[in-house]
């Protein structure tokens, strides 16, 4: 039914917006309505998951400054040994934790704005063959009314200089300044840490988005 | 890293680009700097592993997962299968499609949606199924209407069913919409339209597929996603079979 092109390959399916009511289909509790059995993506963490539990939480700003509370936050990690749960991940000595997937999804808060994950820290993975480690960071993808192709980004840790300023991916980055916008804010919370990451974009501050 | 697992880079004429004035809430949600563009690590390769066991027995079933007390949505019954594939066209077995979308009179089951058309008591909205060996899905569930829009004073969206999908990596994320042949409002919709070729227009429309209907019973529509393909390399760090 899809033509193939010269080669024999078959183009991508075009992307479309997720609309103002992505909810409906990815967290349709946001939604307003209970269907599923089981909703994927809603926790985490278990209690027997390794590592250092951790609240992400920020918010998503349009080139005016406002809020976008409709928009649909989706996180890719490794786990707290810096391995990935798929069967690609072969790194030797790290091993998978089978209580921690690394996937979550959630949506800015109707209200406030707000997004959160209740995660893990990432521990360090192993960068592109003959690049030094990465430093641990969350993969993030953003679908919202308005955004036609999902926005990739990742957030790195505040408090990991020294791991930051060896990233092989922030040092691809051409100025230093906008390397901040991939870092997110630590802060001490009811003696839990929390990390602050707005994202910005369009505009001043915006942030890093990748074609990956 | 294993070279293998690389996925091509994204056709940027496949997609629509991120400022679309046609599609007026893009111009304030559109970055203006470029992608920063990124060779692909194992976090863009690896991504969520999905399994059967994780649904429910009817959440590919709309027709069912939401009706209460024996009773059925309104609407034209329709089964929708198709095929998720790769840029090789390789099928892509345990993927996770999900789908959203309003009932046959345009409404949708969310808290914001204000349109007066009735919400159906029988009828949530949302399913989910996980692609088998051949890469197949397939959901039943009910045409949905026509669903007005505050972009111009009188835009319409054409019938249409938001997908989402995940391939094996992280880097195959997709959302996008499905529309039916024949709907003469995918002349005038802004949305379809922030795709600029004609051709990957045609790809989104699902088309009548009389074989796999229920006679007496229920229409069918068939649609096949393409996710990215990873490329075959022939020399990086080794020879690979191609």
């Amino acid at each position: 039914m899809i033509p193939r092109d010269a080669l024999g390959y078959l183009p991508e399916t075009p992307s479309q917006t997720a609309g103002p009511y992505v909810h409906i289909g990815l967290i349709p509790k946001q939604a307003g309505f209970d269907i599923f059995d089981n909703n994927l993506g809603e926790a985490m963490v278990a209690p027997a998951t390794l590592g250092t539990r951790i609240r992400v939480e920020g918010r998503i700003l349009d080139g005016t400054g406002a809020l976008v509370r409709d928009a649909l936050v989706e996180v890719w990690q490794a786990n707290a040994a810096g391995r990935y749960a798929h069967p690609a991940d072969r790194q030797d000595g790290k091993e998978t934790d089978p209580c921690f997937r690394g996937w979550g999804r959630t949506g800015t808060d109707f209200a406030t704005g707000i997004w959160a994950f209740e995660t893990i820290k990432p521990g360090p993975v192993a960068g592109r063959a003959g690049h030094r480690a990465m430093a641990p960071h969350l993969n993030l993808w953003i679908v919202s009314r308005g955004i036609n192709l999902g926005l990739s980004t990742r957030m790195y840790f505040g408090d990991e200089d020294a791991a930051n300023a060896a990233d092989p991916v922030l040092n691809i980055v051409e100025q230093p300044e906008r390397r901040k916008t991939l870092i997110a804010r630590p802060e001490t919370r009811d003696g839990k840490p929390v990390y602050v990451f707005d994202i910005r974009l369009q505009g001043e501050g915006e942030t890093i988005f990748f074609d990956i | 890293m294993q070279a293998d697992a690389e996925f091509v880079a994204r056709d940027p004429a496949a997609h629509p680009p991120a400022l679309t004035p046609i599609y007026k809430t893009s111009v304030f949600r559109a970055p203006h700097r470029p992608l920063l563009s990124l060779e692909n690590s194992l976090s863009e390769v690896t991504g969520p592993v999905f399994g059967q066991n994780e649904l429910g027995p009817l959440d590919a079933d709309l027709v069912l997962n939401y009706a209460r007390d024996g009773g059925a949505p309104i609407g034209e019954r329709i089964i929708l299968h198709g095929r998720v594939l790769d840029g090789s066209a390789r099928p892509v077995a345990g993927a996770l499609v999900e789908l959203w979308q309003c009932n046959a009179a345009g409404r949708y089951r969310h808290r914001n949606d204000t349109y007066d058309a009735p919400i159906d008591p029988n009828f949530g909205g949302c399913g989910r199924c996980v692609t088998d060996a051949e890469g197949r899905y397939a959901f039943r569930t009910v045409k949905p209407g026509p669903y007005p829009y505050r972009n111009r004073v009188n835009d319409w969206r054409p019938a249409h069913i938001h997908f989402s999908v995940f391939g094996s990596g992280f880097a195959q994320r997709l959302v996008t919409q499905m529309y039916f042949e024949g709907d003469p409002l995918l002349r005038h919709d802004s949305i379809l339209h922030t795709v600029a070729d004609p051709a990957a227009r045609e790809r989104l429309v699902a088309l009548l597929d009389l074989n796999a209907s229920v006679p007496l019973h229920t229409l069918a529509y068939r649609w096949d996603i393409v996710l990215r393909g990873s490329r075959s390399t022939l020399f990086e760090n080794r020879l690979q079979g191609n």
